[in-house]
């Protein structure tokens, strides 16, 4: 899921001639991107049914099955987020409560909803701006529904990066029980036999 | 906490009669076997969708639309189906004070009007249904109410800019020449004299009521490299529909070629 929301390999062709003074030639030349404006569009809206499809049904599923509960950041989650922040970077050595999710990752996974809802209707804003022209004008119009647009894309592979290096931080079994969905934590036997 | 969660699910869930009961371990191993399946399957599925969508054919050359990947065009198409809904008539693109409207006006191509115009000789033709071609001179159609519009014109390109225009809206066009019967068609194509660039739209857009024949750029008569003596301006699409130097309007159900539909654009490319 985050890793498509974060995958913009489609959509970079187009925002590469869009802000074509905004990245150094050599970039482009990298990425093969000159003259692909139109291959772009083509990728970009396919794909943006995709997010856009993923993106509904993982918010209704995370309603439905009260999941919400455990992303949705909290009144302390703010100054917890924090408190992660410097125990991931070694700079504080407690680690703060962690829950399922732990603070930083409760505002992190919402932000990234509240971003692809962003992405969605500035995109619209700017596929159709005299349609959707109401839309056009809540974004503070073509200009900067177009900058907005951009920066989420940009932003997604901020998230991306950050969350990979996470994972391989966080090790195996970490990822093993993103996975599957449980973790397997080695207690003392007695324990395990009063749950059985 | 979580491990607590994890073995109350298991508990609950009926072991299978004549088999032995699992041990832990055994349901570790079982689990993570079993997601890791599903796992590395939908991943696989995943690149091989992708491989397949990245290595589809391309559309058959000489088409009407081009230089598209057939799965990549046929959603363009979709989409276009799915967007057309929303478009009204009464969705009318932002309009601005003719101050801000820019003093050097961008250009961007030169396909289609190279070649020198000979505006004394120049006639708008308009084939009708009947075979019949019209030759409208530049004086008649000036001899229509004229209608001003500032607004944002957007190139597919990203760029965009307020320009200003001024000229004839289609639709009075139509009516003062008696063309409803050719409106009832689903697309109008337009080309320049020399065939170079062409456009097809599609009746609603070049219908709606911001779409103009346009003689006037800034209050002045259009400069030759900005489409003298006749263009069009059509708010609802991108800059690559709004043709230079009309030559000929046409009218057809079927999709009339378009210069960049053929090279792999949308061609509907509309706003």
């Amino acid at each position: 899921m985050f890793i498509y929301w974060a995958n913009d390999e489609y959509s970079i062709t187009i925002f590469g001639h869009t802000f074509v003074r905004f990245f150094p030639d050599w970039y482009y030349n990298l990425l093969h991107i000159p003259s692909r404006l139109a291959e772009g569009m083509a990728w970009h809206f396919l794909f943006m049914w995709f997010f856009t499809l993923n993106g509904i049904f993982y918010i209704l599923y995370t309603i439905i099955s009260g999941e919400w509960r455990e992303l949705v950041p909290k009144r302390n989650s703010f100054k917890e987020a924090w408190l992660v922040v410097l125990h991931d970077l070694h700079i504080r050595k407690m680690a703060p409560p962690q829950n399922k999710y732990n603070a930083a990752q409760r505002i992190a996974y919402t932000a990234i909803i509240v971003m692809g809802i962003g992405s969605v209707i500035t995109g619209l804003a700017i596929y159709k701006p005299v349609q959707f022209y109401y839309l056009t004008w809540i974004c503070g119009g073509y200009h900067f529904a177009r900058i907005i647009h951009f920066a989420l894309t940009l932003g997604y592979v901020f998230f991306f990066v950050i969350h990979v290096v996470q994972v391989i931080l966080a090790g195996w079994n970490n990822f093993r029980s993103v996975v599957s969905g449980f973790e397997v934590v080695n207690e003392e036997p007695k324990t395990v036999v009063e749950n059985e | 906490m979580k491990n607590q969660k994890l073995l109350w699910k298991m508990s609950n869930r009926a072991p299978k009669k004549s088999r032995k009961e699992l041990s832990v371990e055994q349901k570790i191993n079982r689990r993570n076997f079993i997601s890791f399946t599903v796992f590395g399957a939908l991943g696989l599925s995943a690149y091989g969708g992708w491989r397949w969508l990245y290595n589809s054919p391309m559309e058959p050359a000489g088409g009407i639309t081009g230089d598209t990947r057939l799965p990549l065009r046929r959603a363009l198409n979709k989409t276009e189906l799915a967007f057309r809904r929303v478009f009204s008539n009464n969705h009318l693109v932002k309009t601005y004070p003719k101050e801000m409207a820019a003093k050097y006006v961008r250009h961007n191509t030169d396909i289609g009007s190279k070649s020198k115009l000979d505006a004394a000789a120049w006639r708008l033709q308009v084939r009708k249904i009947s075979g019949e071609i019209m030759a409208i001179s530049i004086d008649e159609i000036k001899s229509l109410p004229k209608f001003d519009i500032v607004y944002d014109f957007k190139c597919v390109e990203g760029w965009d800019q307020i320009q200003h225009w001024g000229g004839v809206r289609f639709v009075d066009f139509i009516k003062h020449f008696g063309l409803e019967a050719e409106t009832k068609l689903d697309y109008v194509g337009l080309e320049t004299p020399d065939k170079q660039y062409y456009v097809g739209l599609d009746m609603p857009s070049a219908m709606h009521p911001q779409t103009l024949l346009a003689y006037e750029m800034n209050e002045q008569p259009i400069p030759v490299r900005h489409g003298a003596p006749l263009r069009l301006i059509i708010p609802v699409k991108y800059g690559i529909k709004n043709l230079k130097r009309i030559g000929s309007i046409s009218f057809s159900n079927k999709r009339p070629h378009d210069y960049w539909a053929e090279q792999g654009y949308d061609y509907y490319s509309g706003l």
